[in-house]
C-alpha cells in the first residue's frame, strides 16, 4: 500500500545536553502506522521524541510531512493538581481548538472521576488522564515517550483500543516503549543510529 | 491565550497558588516602617511614596520565580509548546496572569497602605496611576527573567539578580512620579519616561523571554 508518509526522518541526527547521541535516523511514519521506537535506557529514544515532536532542532537532517500534526506525550503529564479531571481536560481541548473532553473521559473510563482533583488522583489515573490529552489535541501523529508507565493491564489494554482506533481512523504514532501493545507494529531499533563521538568543534552547548 | 490567562487566574485563587503572598508582604512592609523610621508624620510623609513602591517592587518579586517553574517541572511547558499557540504568545499570557494576581491587586492596595505612611491627599492619584503603568514592566521583565532560569532548581536568587537591574528604570520613574504628584510638582516628564520604559519592555521582551524558553526546553 504505497501511502503518502505522513511524516518522514530524513538522516535526522539530535544532541542531549549538547552531546550527539543519535545520527542517519531515517523512516517514513504512514497514516494508520505505528512505529515503535526500541532501545535499550538511554539511547536516545526520548531524545528523538523531542525532536519529533519539535521540542529541540535537529542537529543534521530534517523533518519533512505534517511537522505542525503532533501530539507529545512525555514523561510527566503536564497535570494541574489544584483542578479537577474535567478542568485539566477541558483546558487542553480549548487550548487546542477542539471541543468535546466526552469522548476522551469515556475512552479512559475516567467518567467517573472528572469531578475529581487530580492531586487525589493514583498515579495510573494521572497517567490515564495524561492519555486522554491526546484525543482532545486532535491531532494526528501522537509521539508518546513510555506511555504505558504506572498503568495495569485493564488501562493497557485501553490504551491499545484508543490507539487501535486512532491508527484505523488514519491517525499514527511513534512509541516509545519496551512492553508488548498487542498488535502489530513496525519496530526501530534506535541502538543501531548511535552517533559516533563526533569531535565536534568550535561552540560547546554543553558548556552553557 | 484568554484560556491560559484564565487557567493561570484559577490556579493561583485555589489552595497553594499563592495569590495573597505578595499583597501581605506589601502590608507587611508597609505597616513595619513607621515602627522602623518613627512616628514623625512630616518624615513618613517625605518617604512614604518610594516605600510604596520599593513595597510594591518587591512584593512582585516574591512570585516571579512561580511564572514558568511550576509549569515546567510537571511538564506542562513542553506541552504548551506543542500546542497551537506560539511561545511569544505563552509568554504574554504568563505576564499578564502574573499582573493580575500581584500587580493589579498591589495597585489597588495601594492607597490604602498610603494612608499608614501619611501620604498626602493629592498623592494618592498619582500613586495609583504610576503603580498601574509601572507593574505592568514588572510583571514582562519577571516572566522574560523567569523563562531565563526555568530549568534551574532553585533559580530564585538567580532570578532575583538577573532582574533587579531591569527593574531599576521603572522604580525610579515610577517613585519619581508617585513623590512628585504627592508634593504637587509636575508629574509629565517621569509619567512619560515610565510609559516608555513598559511599552518598550511590553513590546519587546516576550520575543526574549519566547527564545529564552526554547533554549531551556531543549
Amino acid at each position: 500500500m504505497p501511502s503518502e508518509p505522513l511524516l518522514s526522518l530524513v538522516d535526522v541526527a539530535c544532541a542531549r545536553g549538547g552531546v550527539p547521541v543519535l545520527s542517519g535516523v531515517s523512516f517514513d511514519i504512514a497514516p494508520g502506522e505505528a512505529v515503535v521506537l526500541r532501545g535499550p535506557n538511554g539511547s536516545g529514544k526520548t531524545t528523538l521524541l523531542r525532536t519529533i515532536a519539535g521540542l529541540q532542532p535537529t542537529l543534521a537532517g530534517e523533518l519533512r510531512g505534517a511537522t505542525d500534526d503532533i501530539a507529545y506525550a512525555g514523561h510527566a503529564d503536564g497535570i494541574k493538581a489544584a483542578l479537577s479531571v474535567e478542568e485539566n481536560l477541558r483546558f487542553w481541548a480549548e487550548m487546542f481548538g477542539t471541543r468535546d473532553i466526552a469522548a476522551a473521559l469515556r475512552a479512559f473510563d475516567l467518567e467517573g472521576l472528572r469531578g475529581r482533583a487530580a492531586q487525589h488522583l493514583s498515579a495510573g489515573q494521572k497517567r490515564r488522564l495524561g492519555l486522554a490529552r491526546l484525543l482532545v489535541t486532535g491531532r494526528a501523529i501522537w509521539a508518546l515517550d513510555e506511555p504505558t508507565v504506572s498503568l495495569d493491564t485493564g488501562s493497557v489494554g485501553l490504551f491499545a483500543a484508543v490507539l487501535r482506533d486512532h491508527l484505523e481512523s488514519g491517525g499514527a504514532a511513534v512509541i516509545a516503549t519496551h512492553i508488548d501493545l498487542g498488535f502489530s507494529a513496525r519496530a526501530v531499533d534506535v541502538s543501531g543510529f548511535r552517533a559516533r563521538a563526533m569531535a565536534r568543534s568550535g561552540f560547546d552547548e554543553a558548556f552553557l | 491565550m484568554i484560556r491560559l490567562v484564565l487557567r493561570d487566574l484559577a490556579l493561583a485563587v485555589r489552595a497553594g497558588g499563592g495569590f495573597g503572598l505578595g499583597l501581605a508582604f506589601f502590608l507587611i512592609v508597609v505597616v513595619l516602617v513607621p515602627f522602623a523610621v518613627g512616628p514623625e508624620t512630616a518624615r513618613l510623609t517625605a518617604i512614604a511614596p518610594g516605600i510604596l513602591w520599593l513595597g510594591a517592587l518587591l512584593a512582585c518579586l516574591l512570585s516571579l520565580d512561580r511564572i514558568f517553574a511550576l509549569d515546567y517541572e510537571d511538564g506542562t511547558l513542553d506541552l504548551l509548546a506543542c500546542a497551537p499557540i506560539p511561545l511569544e504568545g505563552v509568554a504574554v499570557a504568563k505576564a499578564l496572569a502574573h499582573w493580575l494576581t500581584t500587580g493589579l491587586p498591589l495597585t489597588l492596595a495601594a492607597p490604602v497602605l498610603g494612608i499608614f505612611l501619611n501620604l498626602p491627599a493629592g498623592g494618592f492619584g498619582w500613586l495609583v496611576v504610576s503603580l498601574a503603568l509601572g507593574t505592568p514592566a514588572l510583571s514582562v521583565i519577571g516572566a522574560f527573567g523567569a523563562a531565563l532560569t526555568v530549568g534551574l532548581r532553585r533559580g530564585g536568587l538567580l532570578l532575583s539578580l538577573l532582574v533587579l537591574p531591569l527593574y531599576v528604570p521603572t522604580l525610579i520613574f515610577g517613585a519619581e512620579v508617585a513623590r512628585r504628584g504627592a508634593e504637587g510638582l509636575a508629574v509629565q516628564g517621569p509619567l512619560l519616561l515610565l510609559a516608555g520604559v513598559t511599552a518598550g519592555a511590553l513590546a519587546l521582551l516576550p520575543f526574549a523571554a519566547a527564545a529564552a524558553l526554547r533554549i531551556n526546553l531543549r
